[in-house]
């Protein structure tokens, strides 16, 4: 069947069978690697993704079920080469050690941040509950998410004060 | 893991959704979030011939006040009735059980009336209507019929609705006594229930102690006649049927439900 999805802004369309997954659109037609495959039972987390803005679990999603829909995958989040905030506290905090959970990690804590701007801790931790780390690496991912948060609540508060005096 | 092939067709309306369950029949599978129906077919323990994906029908996604009762369009999402306002303050134990569902990314795809229709005994929110004593909506080819969700739940992973019947919408009725509990006890956040206990005043529902969610009428008769939590927990394994498997015996499941059963009343009178 012919699926047409936009991912990372870009619009791709392609023949398919009906029963791709969505991880393995984004991996073998879009030739997107770096979402991957862990568990493959809706558990693990690994390929999470944001479909329409929120993430998702990319292996329990139908390529066909997101055709005319818009999927962000970690390769999307860099502008202009710069890191998003959240690679960027990854990177800071050291928030990764194998790094294979990394690219579902960091989807999980951009759709997290989107949908609470100042998470607690408690919340961060909770909020991550689908995503597994198999170097049970969590307390500098929880310290990336904070920070990120910092980070994205300092960008914000200056994008309304150049706002306000433009 | 791969599911067998298929043909997906995508519906555009309910009506057209029920007419192509009516085309392809016993073949044919409704889709909605997929977060149960998936996992199975990729397990190849389900292998329709036909996924009729119901995920374009927005139109089958509110949380309406309708005065006497809340209704929930079937294909509303689990995030969206945790987040619910209209929920938080006329249903509450809904609105906190379906934020208890899987995780997250669970809650963004997965929907009320798929994890109705699904039914499974393990899932969360089967329990949690049938202690508020929900009504569900269900569309064929020859028009809608109501169905009490007392009468809704034939066996494990088996309802009263019949093949090409869709469901379209679950009734909460605002409930009157408003103590309210949602106990679910796992070993980690993204597993289902071992055991989950559901309250809502004297109503108390039990997750994963059959094949279907069950009531606790043994525990609803004692507190009715005036029990303590503590007794009318006593009474949680009565006319149940748990199984055994990987992650608890039936003994520990009927000992959990005392257990949970007597914290949910415990917190559900804290509230009332």
């Amino acid at each position: 069947m012919k699926v047409d999805l936009t991912v990372n802004g870009k619009n791709i369309t392609a023949d398919v069978e009906d029963r791709m997954l969505l991880v393995h659109f984004l991996r073998d037609v879009a030739d997107l690697t770096a979402t991957n495959v862990g568990c493959d039972t809706t558990s693990c987390g690994a390929c999470t993704v944001l479909l329409d803005g929120e993430s998702v679990k990319s292996c329990t999603v139908l390529a066909a079920q997101a055709s005319g829909h818009e999927v962000t995958t970690v390769e999307g989040l860099a502008s202009n080469g710069i890191m998003h905030p959240v690679q960027r506290a990854f990177h800071e905090q050291h928030g990764l050690q194998c790094g294979f959970c990394t690219p579902g990690m960091v989807m999980a804590i951009v759709s997290l941040l989107k949908e609470n701007p100042h998470p607690t801790e408690e919340q961060v931790r909770t909020g991550l509950e689908g995503n597994l780390c198999r170097c049970t690496g969590y307390h500098n991912i929880v310290r990336a998410a904070l920070a990120a948060s910092e980070t994205q609540a300092a960008q914000t508060q200056a994008a309304q004060t150049q706002g306000a005096s433009s | 893991m791969i599911p067998s092939s298929f043909t997906y067709k995508r519906a555009g309306s309910a009506e057209e959704a029920c007419d192509l369950a009516a085309e392809y029949g016993e073949d044919a599978k409704f889709l909605a979030g997929g977060h149960s129906l998936l996992p199975l077919m990729k397990l190849r323990l389900a292998a329709p011939e036909v996924i009729i994906d119901l995920g374009g029908l927005r139109d089958l996604s509110y949380v309406t006040d309708r005065g006497s009762h809340v209704a929930i369009g079937a294909l509303t999402r689990h995030h969206d009735v945790e987040h619910s306002a209209l929920l938080a303050r006329e249903v509450p134990l809904l609105a906190h059980a379906a934020g208890q569902v899987g995780d997250p990314q669970i809650r963004h795809r997965g929907t009320i009336g798929g994890s109705i229709a699904h039914a499974d005994p393990a899932s969360d929110l089967p329990a949690v209507l049938l202690a508020l004593d929900a009504t569900l909506v269900a569309r064929g080819t020859d028009g809608s019929r109501e169905i009490g969700i007392g009468e809704f739940f034939q066996g494990l992973f088996e309802t009263v609705l019949e093949p090409g019947e869709l469901l379209t919408e679950i009734r909460v009725p605002k409930p009157a006594a408003a103590g309210w509990s949602f106990q679910k006890f796992n070993q980690r956040a993204i597993d289902w229930a071992i055991v989950g206990v559901a309250v809502q005043g004297g109503q108390v529902a039990l997750v994963n102690m059959g094949g279907t969610p069950l009531r606790a009428t043994a525990v609803e008769a004692a507190l009715a006649a005036g029990a303590s939590p503590a007794d009318a927990a006593a009474h949680a394994a009565e006319g149940t049927s748990a199984a055994s498997d990987i992650r608890a015996s039936r003994e520990y499941r009927e000992h959990l439900a005392r257990v949970l059963v007597s914290r949910a009343l415990t917190e559900a009178g804290s509230r009332a």
